[in-house]
């Protein structure tokens, strides 16, 4: 029943690991071929696939896990997928009905454990609720402000011995949730009006333009009115890094020039972004100058850390177009020469300090910058329209730095809730469903080995994933506060027992490189890329001391950064 | 600020969980909660009284709205609204306390509930602070037991919160 339902809603993978409590389900799944199930080797990466394909596809992913440590191993997935929005329903094997609450053999309180971490969840009663209530989790996974939804189900529920009529709903409805179809029209005029009217404006576009495919017309709103744009972490790519007009990410490590125009605009187009701590440095400081126009489908995430001027609650690809027509219509009523030398000021931002918006110092030639390797990546990689994923720390600030997104959905991070050990899974979960495409996961030598098991399921199902260890040696983020804030005293922030991963890989039966200069680090990367169906892991030796600069300064304003070591703002 | 929310939930298992789960995972207080079904089967009513600045509520009131389980929410102190909350409450009686007890109840608009050689059960409705004072009114030496609903409260007028 379980699986005739997903097989209706259209799911092709599902991603988990059998146990007692899904017996019925795992001997449903071996007795159609509809839908295909991939084994994994911990259940943490089975949330991480089903999370990876969403933020791919903007299509809900699906684990299915057994009750008890199979339901709790999903946690950490399922609270990075609800931090960073994204749809994903989690099918957990729960005890039979009866004996919930009898601390049976391998029962957790599924539903009660993933409370705070969910946008909803069930737990199901009668068999014959199954196809609604799976309705109802896509439906509420993948609307609104998406989200993951747990589903629990009790060995009973299952039983395939239980028959009675199917009938999977095509339409649900639920009284209480009603998510926004449109912006308030008049909010979006006096928006475009301030907007139009705005001497220094900026538009700070978050992950919630690429959730809710808007954007083509955020491009084409940015074109039109000729404002700058910044991205939050979550929202590269939503408007293209190549772009003259992007000033790139904001923020903790956003670019000298976004933080700097930040602070100076007059006015703040927020659109899909939620002024997370991440972005805002001090909120009592933020934008002194800016009336802020904040976009979003949430409408708890306006005005919650930062006071709001016009807020509009809508779903933002509808609000961007409704701004567009107004645009189009408001005429010639911007001050072209304000617009000038506001452009002129962002321009001398851009091209000071050695050019490029993070300038950084490249070294001896010998030794590898982490930096380089991004670089390198996008280089070799920049014309496969590739998908990139990153686990969490410095190489993940440099990839949001130095590697350039021209499309939505191809940049895939753990942003809210920053989890190592996200970014190997999640690009399987994207290699799965297009296993044409070059996929890439940037890692340290941390990360990785938070879920590293993996590399045993991507034998299995052939999955040519290519992993670039950006190995310091270190914990390089923590390091770098620790150097910031400690007096470099390494408490417990580097790692003394690496393993031989090119040895490691090999073992399970995949390709491994290494490279410690500079000169082998291209042709490395090229090698590896060349190699299309085989996971190729890249242990590439960098620079231990790097920081990630530049780096805002805490309790300071948006442009209060230290931009290297020893050069502060 | 004091703030007195009424909200329409489903009345499904769990429903209570989430809204509490809120309260606690948001940082939230919690004064006091009612609690109980609607002459509509499917839906309950229930009650918070809960304290914060005016930001605070507004995320309050947006967290719960976004929780799929509530239908409708209102913040009954936005505008004139009766608020009640009942005590029961044992009361040492005896002897010459008898007669006062008695009297206090009266000026209270109290009811002798249950009545024993010592002791009287008195139930009395009311806003919070004429139950806190009608504790103060016995003195705390007196008191044996004392059980408090937690607030409800409706609006006045012809303003409804229903579906």
């Amino acid at each position: 029943m379980v699986v005739r339902a997903l097989a209706d809603e259209g799911v092709e993978y599902i991603y988990g690991y059998p146990g007692g409590a899904l017996l019925h389900v795992y001997d449903a799944i071996f007795r159609q071929d509809k839908i295909t199930h991939v084994l994994v080797r911990h259940e943490q990466a089975a949330a991480h696939m089903a999370d990876g394909y969403a933020r791919a596809s903007g299509k809900p992913g699906v684990a299915l896990v057994t009750s008890g440590p199979g339901a709790t191993n999903t946690i950490t997935g399922i609270a990075t997928a609800y931090m960073d929005s994204i749809p994903m329903v989690v099918l957990s094997g729960q005890v039979p009905s009866d004996f919930i609450g009898t601390d049976m053999f391998q029962e957790t309180d599924m539903v009660g454990i993933s409370r705070p971490i969910v946008k909803h969840s069930f737990l199901v009663k009668r068999a014959e609720d199954i196809p609604e209530v799976l309705r109802k989790a896509f439906y509420i996974a993948q609307t609104g402000r998406p989200g993951p939804v747990v589903v629990d189900l009790p060995k009973d529920i299952t039983d395939i011995n239980k028959k009675f009529p199917y009938e999977y709903p095509n339409k649900v409805k639920i009284r209480s949730y009603n998510p926004p179809v449109k912006g308030h029209s008049g909010q979006i005029r006096k928006a475009v009006d301030l907007l139009l009217k705005a001497r220094r404006p900026i538009i700070y576009a978050g992950g919630g333009v690429i959730m809710g495919q808007g954007s083509e017309a955020l491009t084409e709103l940015a074109h039109l009115s000729g404002a700058p744009v910044t991205n939050t972490l979550m929202g590269l790519g939503s408007f293209p890094g190549t772009d003259k007009q992007f000033v790139g990410m904001l923020g903790m490590h956003g670019s000298y020039t976004a933080n700097l125009a930040m602070h100076h605009s007059d006015l703040v187009l927020a659109i899909g972004a939620r002024f997370d701590d991440r972005v805002t440095n001090s909120t009592s400081k933020f934008c002194p100058t800016a009336k802020i126009v904040h976009v979003d489908i949430d409408p708890a995430s306006i005005a919650k850390t930062v006071p709001v001027d016009i807020p509009i609650v809508g779903p933002v690809d509808s609000v961007l177009k409704e701004m567009i027509t107004s645009v189009k219509q408001a005429g010639d009523i911007q001050d072209q020469t304000a617009m000038e030398s506001w452009w002129k000021q962002i321009n001398e931002w851009r091209s000071g300090r050695g050019g490029g918006l993070f300038p950084y110092d490249p070294g001896d030639g010998v030794i590898i910058k982490p930096q380089q390797v991004i670089q390198t990546l996008y280089e070799v990689t920049k014309n496969d329209d590739a998908y990139i994923t990153t686990d969490v720390g410095q190489h993940q600030m440099f990839t949001a730095q130095y590697y350039p997104f021209d499309k939505p959905n191809r940049w895939i991070s753990s942003g809210g809730l920053g989890t190592m050990g996200f970014g190997f899974p999640a690009a399987m979960g994207v290699k799965m469903n297009y296993p044409d495409a070059t996929v890439a996961c940037v890692t340290g030598e941390g990360s990785i080995q938070m879920n590293i098991q993996e590399l045993s399921t991507c034998k299995q199902y052939d999955l040519g994933v290519k992993l670039i260890n950006v190995n310091n040696r270190a914990l390089g983020m923590v390091r770098q506060w620790q150097d910031m804030q400690y007096d470099s005293r390494y408490s417990h922030s580097y790692m003394e027992s690496l393993p031989d991963f090119k040895k490691l890989v090999e073992s399970y039966g995949h390709v491994g490189m290494s490279v410690t200069e500079l000169k082998d680090l291209r042709p490395a990367m090229e090698e590896a890329f060349a190699l299309k169906d085989r996971l190729v892991f890249l242990d590439v030796s960098v620079d231990s001391s790097e920081h990630v600069y530049p780096m805002q300064i805490k309790d300071g304003a948006m442009r209060d950064m230290w931009l290297s070591k020893t050069e502060r703002t | 600020m004091r703030r007195i929310i009424s909200v329409l939930v489903e009345n499904e298992p769990g429903a209570l969980s989430r809204i509490v789960g809120l309260f606690a995972q948001r940082n939230y207080n919690i004064e006091s909660l009612t609690v109980a079904p609607t002459e509509d089967k499917t839906l309950s009513r229930l009650t918070v009284v809960t304290d914060g600045k005016p930001e605070t509520i507004e995320q309050i009131t947006k967290q719960l709205n976004k929780l799929i389980d509530v239908v409708k929410l209102v913040d009954l102190t936005e505008g004139t609204h009766v608020e009640r909350e009942l005590m029961l409450i044992k009361v040492k009686a005896g002897g010459a306390m008898r007669a006062e007890v008695k009297r206090c109840a009266d000026i209270f608009r109290g009811q002798i509930v249950d009545v024993t050689h010592n002791v009287y059960t008195i139930q009395l409705a009311g806003t919070g602070e004429k139950l806190d004072a009608f504790i103060g009114a016995i003195g705390e030496a007196a008191i044996l037991e004392v059980a408090r609903s937690g607030v409800t409260g409706i609006a006045r007028g012809e303003k409804v919160l229903s579906l």
